[in-house]
């Protein structure tokens, strides 16, 4: 015991440790209200939201984006509920179908429409894009395939996520044999050509699914839509799984890792703090960059034929209908061509702007 | 390397066979037969059907048959037409390898060229405008831009006359097809240039006084350029898929329009046939495509 005191008092040469036997009582004195204030932290704590909301933020392309994306969606939301006509039925007057009001311009009323604001003095909504072939308002139905592509985007963005995150941590969490036959699938997944598999399975599926669903809430969206989700779940998580599996196994072997681990910090907490807010980041990024490309392929297979079914409709569709009337009326290719372009142009600068203010290993 | 080729070589041989696998079970999921017509054939007629095409021999026979036909260059028949799918598919295939070839030509030249430009002149108006117009790029899909180029320069404009056989004019479907790729492209040229341009030897390339254009393109760009190997395979997948619709838009007989019309005709034996063609063409582009790439750049593993 003697020895053990001596042991602690003799210290080390150039130790940094504060020799306390040269103190006293005395020494010390009580710290004064006004400097106990300097201690206080002045500034908020940061956490890593804060920090990357901020950088977000200063980028004026990704600020501009996010505004454009609430605007349509806030559109696609409200719109409908003023616009007193229907996606999937022809224009009516007073309760009859308009025949005449097939291809009308923008803002032009047809000939019974105008009899009709004459006789009652009732003022009737105008058709903003006019009307399509089959005498339906053009406006409202680009607003629902809007709605439709967008839900597509966002629906399949978050299958991909929840499969490629579950499969992706599984298999980093595991490592060893799993980890290998896990990732091995997953080679032979993303070698396989998806567009034309995705084709091939919405021809099939499409013959199967539509007599499942008759009379369901599915039954709107049709087969071709079900069995698009189908794929996606199928074949698009693999690149979110090597992501997670990726990001896992590195973070798993970082010092800093090790370090907490060193000091004790428990299991829970290790991944509460750190392996979770790491890969938050790159999970968010990719999903925001998967909605476009959903996006994309839903409106290319609406194009040739495989998207939603008949009366509904998305931008795919209404461009693929559009070729009819290519040279009579151009803006009805023009409209949901724009409204294609800026989604997905939106996204795009969404996603390139989270990367930069989350990803911290780019910055 | 050997080791590596050879599994890049059994992976590619295990996706093919997968590919013909699901396609072929997944066609034999729709329901009804290939002969259950409007105008129903007599039993007799239809026996004789069954037994010719084999479908009385079980699913995996059946299968087996068909790989080893399509291993004999049998590409089997269609069943609107009747006629065989092999000739008719490889003289349509002749169609889009040459705008699949020549736009991807395009593509890439164009998009390597614009990349080391917007590398070079970084942040300054040449880099903006390039980045701007490559941003668009990415965010049209190909039908869309086909389309509008179509309504600007055959109906409003009439500059260009609509493809026909007798008037092969290829210049809009090439643009439509090569723009996504190009601004691909030049974007993955621009990043890896830039990182080439700023490595050490660079930095002991200049000091030696080596000339600034040998600096930029025997050492920037050769190094900066084999990312850009990367690309040829996917974008090869993506021109297949892209000549579906822009074919079909500018009316070329290629093999991306056969394909749209045997979706919409639902042609099964000859979606099936074309779909395992497609898949091969894109499994072996991306074979390639690794094998060129762990080539050039040894460095590099898949792991």
């Amino acid at each position: 015991m003697a020895e053990n005191e001596n042991a602690y008092k003799r210290r080390q040469l150039l130790s940094a440790q504060i020799d306390l036997s040269k103190f006293n009582s005395k020494n010390f004195e009580k710290a004064t209200d006004e400097e106990k204030k300097q201690q206080d932290v002045m500034g908020e704590s940061s956490t890593f939201f804060k920090d990357g909301m901020k950088r977000l933020k200063k980028n004026p392309l990704a600020m501009i984006s996010i505004f454009v994306l609430i605007f349509i969606i806030i559109a696609i939301i409200v719109v409908p509920m003023f616009v007193p006509y229907s996606y999937s039925d022809i224009v009516s007057v007073n309760g009859h179908r308009d025949g005449t009001a097939v291809n009308l311009a923008p803002m032009q009323y047809s000939t019974r429409e105008l009899s009709y604001m004459e006789s009652s003095g009732q003022h009737l909504f105008p058709h903003i894009f006019g009307t399509d072939s089959m005498g339906r308002d053009y406006f409202i139905r680009v607003i629902y395939g809007t709605r439709v592509s967008l839900s597509v985007g966002v629906v399949s963005a978050i299958m991909v996520l929840i499969i490629g995150v579950i499969y992706g941590s599984i298999s980093g969490y595991f490592g060893g044999k799993v980890d290998l036959v896990m990732m091995r699938i997953v080679d032979v997944i993303y070698s396989l050509p998806d567009m034309l598999l995705i084709i091939l399975l919405s021809v099939v599926l499409n013959t199967r699914l539509t007599p499942l669903i008759k009379g369901t809430v599915f039954a709107k969206l049709g087969g071709n839509m079900l069995a698009m989700f189908f794929v996606f779940a199928l074949l698009y998580w693999v690149g979110m799984a090597r992501l997670v599996r990726g990001q896992i196994l590195s973070i798993k072997n970082n010092e800093y890792i090790l370090a907490a681990k060193a000091i004790g910090t428990p299991n829970s907490k290790i991944i509460k703090k750190h392996i979770i807010p790491n890969i938050l980041s790159v999970i968010i990024i990719t999903t925001a960059l998967q909605v476009p490309s959903a996006i994309f392929t839903e409106s290319y297979l609406s194009f040739i034929g495989l998207g939603v079914s008949i009366p509904m409709t998305s931008l795919g569709s209404l461009a693929n209908d559009a070729r009819a009337s290519i040279s009579s009326a151009p803006y009805r290719l023009v409209i949901p061509a724009i409204i294609i372009t800026l989604i997905v142009l939106a996204l795009n600068l969404l996603g390139d702007g989270l990367r930069d203010a989350f990803d911290s290993k780019l910055n | 390397m050997a080791k590596y080729i050879i599994k890049r070589v059994i992976l590619a041989i295990v996706s093919i066979i997968i590919v013909t696998l699901i396609t072929f079970f997944v066609m034999n999921l729709i329901p009804g037969g290939p002969f259950t017509a409007e105008k129903a054939p007599s039993q007799a007629v239809l026996d004789a059907l069954t037994k010719r095409y084999n479908l009385d021999k079980p699913l995996w026979q059946q299968y087996l048959i068909y790989m080893n036909n399509l291993l004999h260059g049998d590409w089997g028949i269609s069943m609107k037409t009747g006629r065989e799918i092999g000739p008719d598919m490889f003289s349509r295939f002749a169609v889009s390898a040459k705008l699949g070839g020549a736009s991807m030509l395009i593509a890439l030249i164009t998009g390597i060229v614009l990349g080391s430009i917007a590398a070079l002149k970084r942040n300054k108006w040449p880099d903006r405008v390039i980045v701007f117009f490559t941003t668009l790029g990415t965010a049209m899909p190909s039908f869309i831009l086909a389309t509008l180029l179509l309504l600007v320069f055959c109906v409003l404009l009439a500059w260009l006359p609509v493809y026909s056989n007798s008037n092969p004019n290829l210049i809009l479907p090439i643009i439509s097809l090569s723009v996504y790729p190009m601004a691909y492209v030049t974007r993955l040229t621009k990043t890896s240039m830039l990182d080439a341009l700023s490595q050490d030897y660079i930095r002991t390339a200049r000091a030696k006084g080596v000339s600034n254009g040998k600096v930029i393109f025997v050492h920037g760009l050769k190094n900066g350029l084999i990312p850009v190997i990367t690309y040829v395979g996917p974008q090869i997948a993506y021109i297949i898929t892209g000549s579906m619709v822009v074919e079909n838009i500018f009316n070329i007989g290629g093999l991306g329009s056969y394909f749209v019309k045997a979706i919409t005709d639902r042609d099964y034996s000859l979606i099936m046939s074309t779909t395992i063609f497609l898949a091969v063409l894109m499994v072996v582009a991306n074979l390639l495509t690794d094998i060129a790439y762990k080539l050039v750049d040894p460095r590099i593993t898949f792991d």
